[in-house]
This record gives structure tokens, C-alpha cells and sequence, in this order.
């Protein structure tokens, strides 16, 4: 792959206190690529994200984003490492007191130089780009939860930055809010270039979006399959693995292990 | 003609042939980072020329993004004020595509962003009229509501939250009891020391301890409890409530056929009823004793003859009157910091407005209140 790396972890541990979540835990993400990662539920896929976004500090290992180590203790650098990266948090996280444009040219106003007016064009370009052209004046609490998705999105994207990560894109939205989200997502990231990292249980966006994914154990703490997720869904010995891929219950996957 | 300008990020060229033809060469990126200052450079050279049309060459741009996009626009823009013509030559696929997707040619036809018309001054008086009226309606029926769960938890005692009704007798009264204590001890401290100054002119020393037990067991104790309790738990009822709230749990007991108010707010009311009289009794004990320090330590009183004037000055009545307030007050405190919080919607910030509004309103109707019981007691007792 003549792609070079723009994430790299290296025997991570991370954890809260005396409870390790994750443990040796080591993965590069290409530039330009969507990745995503990929777990049941409390394997620790968010506190990753976190680790990643320089939200919990690593316990051991360390955590290169774009040439530059996250768990600093120099604020300027984690200020320029912050630059580079956008996140889409679960609830969106919008600003409850500002309206979805104040929301979006907040980061704009605050790292650009530009005149006001054409601060108010680029939150329009880029509410236009999520499909929220006409809402600039709602307020948070007027949006429906798809809404203020896309909102958060216009927002994480804001200074375009090369990163994006996601937690959770599609959780509690429609099958065509979501999907339409996966297009956005996709639409991004071959306009822009913009490497996405999300987390996600969602096994059709998965198949849909991602070009690589890892997936977390809970027992083990580490990754236990790394790669495409169509082949891994087809060709997977780990049987977790295939009952994930497979929407399969527990017991269910042991009963028909031999038949797929 | 040829300029060539070489800032920081990227760099253009322009140039220009007989009929006001402009031609702009931009090289490199065009991102977030230098798209503010080439907006400013390029339309204060631009202006130098006598345009009739611009074209834009982008064939050397090896990065464009939404803000290279506005910069575009803005040139679009400039031309389209000066009646000149506009057109952008060797684009790349991948740029035609970002600017189909941002919608380049018609960005200028939609609807520039609509700022909700601010209402005039009769709409808003209006509005805020009938905002209180509801709030009114809303507080009326919140002491109903509170009334009834109130009689069905004497119906039926089983109904009442024990484990919440002790949480919060500690937290309301065990847990403020220093801070009670320590105001109380230096308002005793200051009052006797104030009063020492004049009475001593008079040889009056004993009557400060009739003075101190006298203010703070019938005014005083029960107000900075009330006030002190104010801060410290209904504040904090508003908060959780609110953010209870907003958060939908409040929805979710509701859906799970529990009575919000018998779940929330009758806890924290007994509790407060029972607690806040007797922190209000500590109050009065506390600043007593720091009365007694002045006393003996620069009035030249002994501990008996102040304790016994103490004693003969107060009547089991200002002590019970003093009480009664204060229970009184504790209902205050929890109904509005319970309503307060019921009354939070949207986001954080009406959390942080509902406690305000509680502490805020709460001291208002403790003052108020207690002032009517002055009167009450005048003609009465």
C-alpha cells in the first residue's frame, strides 16, 4: 500500500483507574480512508475514540496523529493536533444556547480570518452540504435528532479539518436518515479527502461505508479481526466475528456454525 | 502585463490583456488557513484593474476545499457588482464535483440566512403577560399537585420514598449543619459585640443576652437558616430536577406510572420540613454561645448570669414561633426549587436559569413571608 499512515497506536492500554478497558492494542489508519471500529456492546469502542481524540489519557502505548504524539503535555501542540481533527459526538453535542449557525461559524470565527459576511456564506455552504439550508436561525432544541446529526457534522467540519471521527453516526436515526448520512459520509471523503474514523454497530452502514475495519473483544481487550469487512464476514474463522457479521445470537451461531 | 504575488500559502498571478480581460492563476492549495487573507489580497488588487471579464485558472490548484470555494464566490461576487463576467477554466474533475456538491452557481439565489424578525415592544409585553399568567397557572396547579401526592402518601404511608426521604434529611440538614452553625456562632459574635458598645453607656452589659436570644431565636435564626438552606439544597433540587428534565428521566418515571411529584418532590419536602426547624434550633443555640463569648469574655458577665438572662428573656412561644417560621420557610424553599426545576426545557443553560430562579425567588418569598408573620404577630400576639 503506497497510502502513508495519518493515525498510528501502538500498544495502547487505556482504562479508568484500576479497570483496563483495552489493552495492547495496535492499528494504522490511512490517509483518506474510512475506517471503522467495530465491537459489542461495552468493548470499549468509545473509550478508544476517546484515547484517540486525546480525551483519556493512554495508560501505556502512545498515539500519533499525523505525525504529531497526542498524550502531550505541551498545549501548543495538542491545540495544533486538535486542528487537524473534527468529531461528531453521539448527541451532536450542539451549543443549546446558540442557534445551528452560530453553532458552525463559531470554530470559523474563532481560527480564520475571514470577514463576517463571508463567514455567513461558508455556514451557509456548508449547512447547504449536510442538506440544512434554511435552518441557520433554529435553535438545537428545534431540531429532530437526525437534524442536529448533520448539524454537529456541518459543525465538526467546519475548518475541514483531515480527520473526522465519529461516535455512534447512525444511532437513533431512521434507516433513510442514516443511509443518507452514509452517502454524506462517503460524498466527504472523496470530495475532501478527509480520513473518517468511526465507531459503529450498524451492520449496513458498515458494509456500506467502510473500507477497513477493526473489531474489539471484550474478554481478550484486544483486536481480534482487522481488514475488509466483506471478506471478513465471508471468510472469518473467529466465531464471534461471524455471528457479528451475521446478526446471530449467541446460542443460534453455535447451532449453525457449519451451515454458512 | 504579469504580477506575481508570492504569500505565505498559495500564489497566484495576473494578468491582463487589452479589452480588460483578467486572467487569475492560482497555485497551490486553497484551504481554511490562507482563504481569509487571499480574499483581502485578491480583491484589493482586483480593484486596480478595469474589468470586463475574470477568469479564474485553477489548473494548478492541487488542493480545493469549502473555503477555496468562498473565495471563488467572493470573485464571482466582486464581478457580478461590477457587471463584468465570471468563469472558472481547468478545473478538475474532482473540484467540479465539490462545487456542484456546495451548489456554486446558485449559491447567490438562495435565500440569504433569515434572522427571525425580533418582535415589537406591544408583542413582547403581550408575550411576557401571558407567560406569567401561565406560570402562574402552572405554580397554582404545582401546589395542587403537591397537596394531593401530600394526602395520598398520609393514605397511604407505604407510598413515600423512605431511602430518598432520609438521603435528603441528611444532605438538607446534617450535611449544612457547619455552615449553620459557624454563620450562626459569628451573627451571635457580631450582634452581641455591636450591642455591647451601646448598652455598656448604659451599663446595660446583661441586656445583650436578651438581645441576641430574642433577635435570633424569633428573626434572625430562622432567616439565615432558610436562606443558608436556600443555597445549599434548593439550588440543588432545581438543578437535579432540571436536569432530570431535560435529560427525559422526568418522562420516564411518568411513562413507568410513577407520580413525579410523589417521586420527587415529597422526599425532599418532608425532608426539608423536618430538617430545616432544627437547624433552625442550632441556630439559635450556636449564636447564643457566640453572644456568651462576648459576654464573658468583654462585658465582665459570668456564664450563669448570662445563661439565666438568656432564660428569662425567652418564652417557650418565640421559640416555637421561630420554628414554625422556618418550617414554613422549608416548604417555600422546596415547592420553588421543585417548580423551578419542572419548569427547565431546551438545554444547559435553562438548568443553570431554573437554579438561579430558585435561590432568587426563594430569598424573595422568605423575605416576604416573614414579614407578613411580623404583622400577624402584631395584631395577634
Amino acid at each position: 500500500m503506497t497510502r502513508k499512515p495519518i493515525i498510528q497506536v501502538r500498544d495502547l492500554r487505556v482504562g479508568y483507574g484500576d479497570v483496563i478497558v483495552l489493552d495492547q492494542i495496535s492499528f494504522d489508519v490511512f490517509e483518506g480512508e474510512i475506517f471503522v471500529i467495530l465491537g459489542g456492546s461495552g468493548c470499549g469502542k468509545s473509550t478508544l475514540l476517546k484515547a484517540m481524540i486525546g480525551l483519556i489519557p493512554p495508560q501505556a502505548g502512545q498515539i500519533i496523529l499525523d505525525g504529531d504524539e497526542v498524550s502531550t503535555e505541551d498545549e501548543a501542540q495538542l491545540q495544533g493536533i486538535l486542528r487537524k481533527i473534527g468529531v461528531l459526538y453521539q448527541g451532536a453535542a450542539l451549543f443549546g444556547s446558540m442557534t445551528v449557525a452560530e453553532n458552525v461559524a463559531l470554530p470559523i470565527e474563532e481560527y480564520t480570518t475571514l470577514p463576517t459576511k463571508s463567514v455567513n456564506t461558508l455556514v451557509r455552504m456548508k449547512l447547504g452540504l449536510v442538506n440544512l439550508q434554511g435552518y441557520e436561525s433554529h435553535f438545537p432544541s428545534e431540531l429532530s435528532g437526525g437534524m442536529k446529526k448533520r448539524a454537529g457534522l456541518a459543525r465538526a467540519m467546519a475548518l475541514n479539518p483531515k480527520i473526522l471521527f465519529f461516535d455512534e453516526p447512525s444511532a437513533g436515526l431512521d434507516p433513510i436518515t442514516s443511509a443518507e448520512l452514509d452517502d454524506l459520509i462517503l460524498h466527504l471523503n472523496r470530495s475532501l479527502g478527509t480520513t473518517m474514523v468511526i465507531v459503529t454497530h450498524e451492520l449496513e452502514s458498515i458494509f456500506t461505508v467502510a473500507q477497513r475495519i477493526i473489531m474489539l473483544d471484550k474478554q481478550s481487550k484486544r483486536i481480534i479481526a482487522e481488514g475488509d469487512p466483506r471478506y471478513l464476514r465471508d471468510h472469518s474463522q473467529n466465531p464471534f466475528v461471524k455471528r457479528f457479521f451475521n446478526r446471530q445470537a449467541v446460542g443460534e451461531g453455535r447451532k449453525e456454525k457449519g451451515t454458512r | 502585463m504579469k504580477i506575481s504575488k508570492m504569500p505565505k500559502g498559495p500564489h497566484y498571478e495576473i494578468s491582463e490583456d487589452h479589452q480588460g480581460a483578467v486572467t487569475v492563476s492560482i497555485f497551490g492549495s486553497m484551504d481554511a488557513t490562507n482563504a481569509g487573507p487571499m480574499i483581502e489580497a485578491l480583491s484589493a488588487r482586483l480593484k486596480k484593474y478595469t474589468i470586463s471579464s475574470l477568469t479564474v485558472d485553477l489548473e494548478r490548484v492541487d488542493y480545493l476545499d469549502d473555503f477555496g470555494t468562498l473565495v471563488l464566490f467572493e470573485l464571482r461576487n466582486m464581478m457580478l457588482h461590477g457587471k463584468a463576467a465570471f468563469q472558472i477554466i481547468h478545473a478538475s474533475d474532482k473540484i467540479k464535483e465539490l462545487l456542484s456538491i456546495l451548489d456554486f452557481d446558485s449559491l447567490n439565489e438562495q435565500i440569504p440566512i433569515g434572522k427571525k424578525r425580533s418582535p415589537g415592544i406591544f408583542v413582547r409585553l403581550g408575550e411576557g403577560a401571558i407567560r406569567q399568567v401561565s406560570e402562574l397557572k402552572y405554580s397554582i396547579s404545582f401546589i395542587g399537585s403537591i397537596i394531593l401526592s401530600l394526602i395520598y402518601v398520609c393514605s397511604k404511608p407505604r407510598s413515600l420514598r423512605k431511602n430518598d426521604t432520609i438521603l435528603y434529611m441528611q444532605r438538607v440538614g446534617v450535611d449544612g449543619l457547619p455552615i449553620v452553625a459557624l454563620i450562626s456562632f459569628l451573627m451571635g459574635l457580631i450582634m452581641a459585640f455591636m450591642s455591647s458598645v451601646q448598652l455598656q453607656q448604659f451599663g446595660a452589659n446583661i441586656y445583650v443576652a436578651s438581645l441576641v436570644s430574642l433577635a435570633m431565636t424569633r428573626e434572625l435564626g430562622p432567616i439565615i437558616t432558610a436562606i443558608i438552606v436556600a443555597g445549599r439544597s434548593g439550588s440543588a433540587f432545581a438543578a437535579e430536577i432540571g436536569t432530570m428534565k431535560i435529560s427525559e428521566e422526568v418522562d420516564a418515571l411518568f411513562t413507568m406510572g410513577f407520580n413525579p411529584i410523589l417521586f420527587l418532590v415529597v422526599p425532599k419536602l418532608i425532608a426539608a420540613v423536618v430538617m430545616v426547624p432544627i437547624l433552625t434550633l442550632f441556630s439559635d443555640l450556636f449564636a447564643i454561645i457566640g453572644g456568651l463569648i462576648v459576654g464573658i469574655s468583654m462585658l465582665d458577665l459570668t456564664v450563669n448570669s448570662y445563661i439565666a438572662q438568656t432564660i428569662k428573656t425567652l418564652t417557650l412561644f418565640d421559640v416555637f414561633w421561630g420554628v414554625l417560621k422556618s418550617a414554613i420557610f422549608a416548604v417555600l424553599i422546596t415547592w420553588v426549587g421543585c417548580l423551578r426545576g419542572f419548569q427547565a426545557s431546551g438545554g444547559a443553560a435553562s438548568v443553570g436559569q431554573a437554579t438561579t430562579s430558585a435561590v432568587v425567588s426563594s430569598i424573595f418569598l422568605i423575605i416576604l413571608s416573614d414579614s407578613i408573620f411580623s404583622v400577624i404577630l402584631r395584631y395577634w400576639g
